[in-house]
């Protein structure tokens, strides 16, 4: 399994080489990286200190940066982030056989639950984090069954 | 009536709604006179006067564990506790849904548990989305569907008043846009829906009807999804009748509108309150409130709500 992960994580390297550039991850950083995702937004702020990520990371939409509002990107690959009730990124493209990793950072629970019933996280309380392997090419809407104004799509070429 | 007039009368309505409201998050008393329900906070020693009364709680969120409160089993037990207090008891007691947070067995016997210490025996209940969500209601309705319809509505009467209790919270879908069928709002279902059309059917006009449900059967804020898709329809089966009082929960704070005979009244949570419509991001918990305050401010959430620059008719609350 985790052999299989590190297998998605390196073809998707080069697809995901220019969110890295943007969002100053580095590579190594992996999918485990996945809980200091938005502090590498301090890419923005040069003189950020480790310590000053970890309060970045707390409330990314505080940050007063234009540059870090028109990214959005994560700086984990293939992986959606839940926070104020919204799916970042929205609409996230993969090749067949990626698996998309959700983490939800919003205080109350939320779901990643496919409109055809094909793939449902279940209930994703903070921090807890679902996984889905992307096999048939197509477009999956997802929404929030708790909240179902929050809606996502994942397109697998 | 003269604009002065008009002031007066909000400035005392104003001022009774703030004393009414000087506990917080206890529940709703529901007073039924004459056919006509008023409601007030629960206050000791507040008195009472009516055929009967019963009490509304709602969102007790057992399993809510995060700012700004993290006992939240401690806060519905002092809802209870209070509702006990009360010199003229409760026929009965509502619960708007929401009971837990992520419906785990451990939360839904707490609540149990917590409820049992109430001295009005029968609790009547509807699920909020957190009941039912993962498991599409099973274990909620192994709980609480006995006497129930279909897949958990019902019916009852006292002292005759025709009780109705809706389930909007199940099979929700996604959200696309706005409109009906694409709005992430609550829905009722057809079923349901025919079996609401039947149930009424046989009643005399004036019979004084008393709606619940979770989600509000009213348009609050479709950006947040704060309404039931198919609401118009159960409430053109009930147009006739004289007295319509519509209660709901799931946004953690009160909203109240009347329309025609028809009063729509939102009940607050007894664990977090929740950001006035679009003044939040997201409709998430209000975190930044200080331990000493939380009853507070849960108490003195207010709303005036705006949609394209023309007002809702919302009153406070209407009190005796």
């Amino acid at each position: 399994m985790f052999s299989g992960l590190k297998k998605d994580v390196s073809r998707f390297a080069m697809v995901i080489l220019l969110g890295l550039f943007l969002t100053g991850c580095t590579l190594s950083n992996g999918a485990e990286q996945g809980r200091v995702s938005s502090g590498s937004q301090s890419s923005s702020q040069p003189a950020a200190s480790p310590n000053s990520d970890m309060s970045n990371m707390k409330m990314p939409e505080r940050l007063p940066s234009s540059e870090t509002k028109v990214v959005r990107v994560n700086s984990v690959p293939n992986q959606v982030v839940i926070e104020n009730f919204s799916f970042v990124p929205a609409t996230l493209t993969v090749k067949a056989g990626t698996k998309v990793t959700w983490v939800n950072r919003d205080d109350v629970p939320h779901t990643a639950t496919d409109t055809d019933k094909r793939f449902n996280s279940k209930t994703l309380d903070t921090d807890d984090q679902f996984a889905f392997t992307f096999s048939e090419p197509g477009t999956y809407n997802y929404f929030c069954a708790l909240h179902p104004k929050m809606t996502g799509q994942i397109i697998v070429k | 009536m003269s604009e002065q007039k008009k002031n007066q009368d909000n400035q005392l309505e104003r001022r009774s709604f703030l004393k009414c409201m000087a506990w917080a998050g206890a529940g709703v008393v529901w007073v039924m006179n004459a056919g006509v329900l008023t409601s007030c906070q629960l206050v000791p020693g507040y008195s009472r006067k009516g055929v009967f009364s019963f009490v509304q709680i709602s969102d007790s969120h057992i399993g809510f564990n995060k700012e700004p409160n993290q006992d939240v089993t401690k806060t519905f037990q002092e809802a209870v506790n209070k509702i006990n207090a009360l010199e003229d008891q409760p026929a009965f007691l509502i619960h708007t849904g929401d009971i837990t947070h992520l419906s785990k067995p451990e939360q839904f016997d707490t609540a149990a548990q917590i409820l049992k210490s109430a001295k009005a025996s029968q609790v009547y209940y509807v699920p909020g989305e957190h009941d039912v969500f993962t498991d599409d209601g099973k274990m909620y309705l192994e709980r609480f569907s006995r006497g129930t319809q279909g897949n958990g509505w019902q019916s009852f009467d006292y002292k005759g008043v025709h009780f109705i209790g809706l389930i909007n919270v199940l099979n929700l879908k996604q959200g696309t846009g706005t409109g009906l069928g694409g709005s992430g709002f609550g829905q009722l279902g057809q079923d349901q829906l025919e079996w609401l059309q039947k149930d009424v059917q046989g009643l005399s006009s004036s019979t004084p009807i008393v709606v619940f449900a979770h989600i509000p059967l009213w348009t609050i804020y479709p950006e947040w999804g704060w309404g039931t898709d198919d609401s118009a329809q159960a409430l053109s089966y009930l147009k006739r009748f004289g007295s319509i009082t519509v209660l709901n929960g799931h946004i953690h704070q009160i909203l109240q509108k009347v329309e025609g005979n028809v009063v729509f009244h939102t009940a607050r949570s007894t664990a977090f309150p929740q950001p006035a419509p679009g003044t939040a991001p997201a409709p998430g918990p209000i975190k930044d409130v200080p331990a000493d305050k939380l009853r507070s401010v849960l108490g003195l959430t207010d709303v005036s709500y705006v949609t394209n620059g023309s007002p809702l008719a919302l009153v406070d609350s209407t009190l005796v």
